[in-house]
């Protein structure tokens, strides 16, 4: 097993490799002269020379990949003019805040849809199953950033029951039932979508998996249904619904630039968002560098887990 | 997004036929429909806006701001500028469908594009571009859209760009994984032997046949741009003033969220409205055209075996017998069609005594065995007639928690092929416990023990290291003798064995065979024994029942059967027996196939095949008549002593 880890992480050095060369040649496609686009109105001669000579802008392309990717495994992402602070000090601080947002929300819609979809497969055409195909095309419809706004004007205008925007409250706060409390909403909105996606793909493995010989047996053997279902086709279904779950942590982290900016929640989302109108180029690229990076890990462990429950794999 | 699998689509499509059949499904399919109903509404709208009664959507009018919705000349009230939301939201979704329905077309043109030539080439271009898609889709969808959105700078055909850009990797793999397949097909290979280039081949052959996936893929996709590419205009990256899509009305909305909510949710709702009504229409056609939906691949089969019987026999079972089966009915609903699988079967089983079931496929000899104890899957299967007891007790009468109670206790069973019927995820061990508590309340430790003295009795070595061990990484034969002690967890009195050494190979097969015939001495278990082979029903059986649609055309002691058959289908699997030594004496021996059984011909089944038959087999009912001791037989016109092996 420690061997299998250590080979998918290996194996992810390579990809992990490609995401900076793909980040470098989206940055390098920017129209016009780099060091200004980047420094915006902070263009002033001394600090273009700057740029050009710490990026090496003047040097061919591959060459200023090496000085960027040589900064980069010194932790230097460059350095944000308009914030006037390192890249990725900004970037770390924010990327907790998206982390604790997209992990809530994954975990939400890991089980809630992993719950639905194994209802929905066991009443199959039953009025449940129907419910939950209705409730699940609606959630993979509807537009989060719409859902977002739905929510505050109904739980935290209306009835007020969770706040509107934040982290923490302003006075007062800063625990983790504050927290929590903030997380509420957010993180629901967010989990929506990949709760469908994941509810449809359990109900499709769950339906896949009980027509299977395996189950005849266990039926056979006289287990109750009970068993049948939530031991023997349940495990078979995870199997296959793991590594939707690690894709849905790209669509989750990635929705978080929505949910971020309707919530204000302080993540690396709304920093993009940002920092791509302020054209603040060099936190734009450090963010999505680390968010995709993070995404990565995040397939790894999916594989791993899905090694861990299936012993075919190893 | 696109979680669709792309179901597999003949090559070729065929003019005419099945196409009209798909389109009424999707017709039946009211949501669908709907679906489509909406979107064909909300694009004849927008296309017609230039031409509707709406006021300019670009004009402010300070004085009349914020009106609620059904305000004066107002039917959805005004924005923060005074501007008409309405006519703004037919304007808006004008562009929103248009930027969708571009961003789509580009992704399909260039995912297409890719997939077609990395899945015709192969190699090192297929591998090349490929692991190009594979570092794109590394990246989170939204986020690689905003890195784009970044450097391109704001704006919405930046924004139509990026969507495109993020979505031509599910194109390329979709397509790619068809086109390999059409690849090495004949028509391909004649194409090239033909002379033609290869550009020719893949734009003239086998584009044609990819279309429909591309079309699929289109389908689930467009809404999904839709809705991104409003998420980019709402983070203000889309859209720039004054134009504005869906998008960037909700962005420019929700900062008067509070005091005029309705400027927000309008747009909002607009693009829930056009998402879902794509979405809807989209599950429609796929479902139409999802091969695993029609063929009933996709249902889940209930723990039991439905029972509707129409008639239940008077006769009651003769104490001796441990299982006692009369007039046994089981038929498949699929669709409108009714397929009868078996058509009255007539069964008993003394203590200890083994009865060979024998037949080609498709003869009704394992759904036989199979409705005993109710693992007939249901929907498409129901038993409609008969009874079946097990020691008295009507089995198709007893409650389901009692079925449970029997199955794998008083009645067990051995399948086909170890490797599909053992669970792949649990040890040989925990399977092996687990059928044994299921059945008695001791204690793991115990039941551990239990385990390794079955492995034991089916001659398995080193039992204690086997039971942790996962089925795969056994061997054929091994597999079976777990599957085999499994069955004889519980003591059984009766193990249904369905062609238990099919998927084995010759040397395996007999030790299997012998072990069964061991066991069952020791055991005192009766067996029901399903196969195809009579070379297997001489080897255990005592009693053999041979099966032709869905009845037994002949019964009776093996030996007498084996020496004497009566009935012509019975001489032909006999004869079909491979001889050590005669390798020409082969199994597929016996001309023509099985009748159809939702259309059984009238009279003797088997008509269509005997040498024998003559008019009046075909005239009518044909009984399962008395032939000597123990023996019955279906013919009219039996086989004389000594005329099989002739
Ligand atoms: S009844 Fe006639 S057709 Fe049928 S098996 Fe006998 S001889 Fe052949």
């Amino acid at each position: 097993m420690a061997a299998y880890i250590a080979k998918r992480l290996l194996a992810a050095i390579p990809v992990l490799f490609g995401l900076s060369i793909i980040v470098f040649l989206i940055m390098a496609m920017i129209p016009g002269d780099p060091a200004t686009a980047i420094l915006g109105s902070y263009a002033t001669p001394e600090n273009v020379a700057r740029l050009n000579a710490d990026l090496g802008l003047d040097k061919s392309l591959p060459q200023q990949y090496l000085i960027w990717l040589g900064n980069l495994l010194q932790g230097d992402l460059g350095r944000s003019y308009a914030l006037n602070r390192p890249v990725l000090d900004e970037v770390l601080e924010r990327f907790s805040a998206t982390l604790i947002l997209a992990g809530t929300a994954l975990v939400l819609c890991s089980i809630l849809g992993l719950l639905a979809g194994v209802i929905s497969a066991v009443r199959q055409y039953g009025l449940a199953d129907k419910l939950i195909t209705v409730l699940v095309l609606i959630g993979i419809s509807t537009p989060s950033f719409w859902l977002g706004l739905l929510l505050i004007l109904a739980f935290a205008v209306k009835i007020r029951l969770f706040p509107a925007s934040g982290m923490y409250a302003i006075y007062g706060g800063g625990d983790l039932p504050d927290l929590l409390h903030h997380l509420f909403l957010p993180a629901l909105t967010l989990a929506v979508v990949a709760t469908g996606v994941i509810a449809r793909l359990t109900r499709t493995a769950m339906l896949e998996v009980l027509r299977q010989d395996y189950i005849r047996t266990a039926r056979a053997k006289g287990l109750t249904e009970r068993r049948v279902i939530y031991r023997h086709a349940f495990k078979a279904a995870l199997v296959s619904v793991i590594p939707v779950i690690g894709i849905q942590a790209g669509f989750v982290l990635g929705g978080a630039v929505y949910i971020e900016t309707v919530f204000q929640w302080p993540g690396i989302g709304s920093m993009l968002v940002n920092a791509i109108s302020t054209r603040d180029l060099l936190l734009v690229q450090g963010g999505v560098l680390v968010v995709a990076a993070t995404y990565v890990l995040f397939n790894l462990a999916a594989d791993v887990v899905q090694t861990i429950l299936d012993p075919r794999l190893r | 997004m696109s979680d669709t699998a792309a179901p597999a689509m003949p090559a070729r499509k065929k003019r005419g036929g099945g196409r009209p059949s798909a389109l009424r499904l999707l017709l039946n399919n009211t949501l669908a429909t709907t679906g489509l109903l909406v979107l064909v509404l909300i694009i004849l709208i927008a296309l017609a806006a230039p031409f509707l009664p709406l006021p300019d959507p670009d004009v402010t009018a300070p004085a009349d701001r914020l009106l609620r919705p059904l305000a004066d000349g107002h039917l959805l009230g005004t924005d923060a500028l005074g501007r008409d939301i309405l006519s703004r939201l037919i304007w808006g979704a004008r562009v929103s469908l248009a930027v969708g329905i571009s961003a789509t077309l580009i992704a399909a043109f260039f995912g297409s594009l890719i997939g077609l030539v990395a899945g015709y080439a192969g190699g090192r271009v297929d591998a090349l571009l490929m692991r190009g898609i594979d570092m794109v889709m590394a990246f989170p969808y939204i986020l690689l859209a905003l890195a784009i959105v970044a450097a391109l700078g704001p704006g919405l055909l930046n924004a139509l760009y990026a969507i495109a850009v993020v979505n031509i990797p599910f194109f390329a793999r979709n397509i790619r994984g068809i086109t390999i397949g059409l690849s090495r097909r004949e028509f391909v290979d004649a194409a090239r032997l033909s002379g033609k280039s290869n550009a020719r081949i893949l734009f003239g052959e086998v584009l044609p046949n990819v279309l429909p996936i591309i079309i699929i893929t289109m389908s689930t996709t467009i809404g999904w741009m839709i809705l991104e590419t409003a998420g980019l205009s709402f983070l203000g990256l889309g859209a720039q003033p004054p134009q504005a899509d869906l998008g960037s009305m909700l962005g420019d909305g929700r900062k008067i969220l509070f005091t005029a909510p309705h400027v927000s949710i309008i747009p909002g709702l607009m693009i829930f409205v056009l998402v879902m009504s794509i979405n809807l229409f989209g599950d429609g056609v796929r479902d139409v055209l999802d091969p695993r939906l029609k063929s009933g691949a996709l249902t889940r089969p209930v723990a039991r075996t439905a029972v509707e019987r129409a008639r239940v026999p008077e006769r009651q079972p003769h104490k001796d017998n441990v299982l006692d089966v009369v007039d046994l009915n089981t038929q498949f609903h699929i669709g409108s069609s009714v397929y009868r699988a078996v058509g009255g079967v007539d069964l008993h089983l003394k203590q200890g005594e083994c009865l060979g079931i024998v037949g080609e496929s498709g003869s009704g000899k394992s759904v036989t065995a199979m409705s005993l104890m109710g693992l007939v899957p249901t929907p498409p299967g129901r038993i409609t007639g008969g009874a079946a007891w097990l020691e008295g007790e009507d089995l198709f009468a007893v409650s389901d928690e009692r079925i449970r109670q029997l199955r794998g206790a008083d009645v067990s069973h051995v399948f086909q092929d170890p490797l599909s019927t053992l669970h792949p995820l649990f040890t040989v061990g925990d399977q092996l416990t687990e059928a044994i508590m299921a059945h008695r309340p001791i204690k793991r430790s115990d039941a551990d023990k239990r385990a390794e003295e079955l492995l034991r009795l089916v001659r398995i070595t080193n039992p204690t290291e086997r039971l942790k061990v996962y089925p795969h990484e056994l061997s054929g034969g091994m597999r079976q003798r777990i599957c085999i002690a499994m069955a004889l967890a519980n003591d059984a009195k009766i193990i249904i064995a369905d062609e238990p050494t099919t998927a084995l190979d010759v040397t395996v097969q007999a030790q299997i065979l012998s072990l069964l015939d061991t066991l069952r001495r020791e055991s005192n278990a009766a067996i029901l024994f399903i196969t195809h082979d009579f070379g297997v029903v001489s080897a255990v059986c005592d009693r053999v029942a041979v099966m032709y649609a869905g009845r037994i055309v002949e019964t009776g002691r093996t030996q007498d059967v084996l020496e004497n058959p009566a009935h012509p289908y019975t001489g032909k699997l006999i004869d079909c027996v491979p001889v050590l030594g005669q390798p020409e004496r082969r199994l597929d021996a016996i001309e023509g196939r099985p009748p159809v059984v939702d259309n059984l011909p009238a009279g003797c089944a088997f008509a269509d095949r005997c040498p024998r038959a003559q008019a009046d087999c075909r005239a009518g009912e044909i009984t399962l008549s008395p032939f000597g001791e123990d023996r019955a037989v279906r013919c009219l016109h039996p086989l004389e002593r000594g005329a099989a092996h002739a």
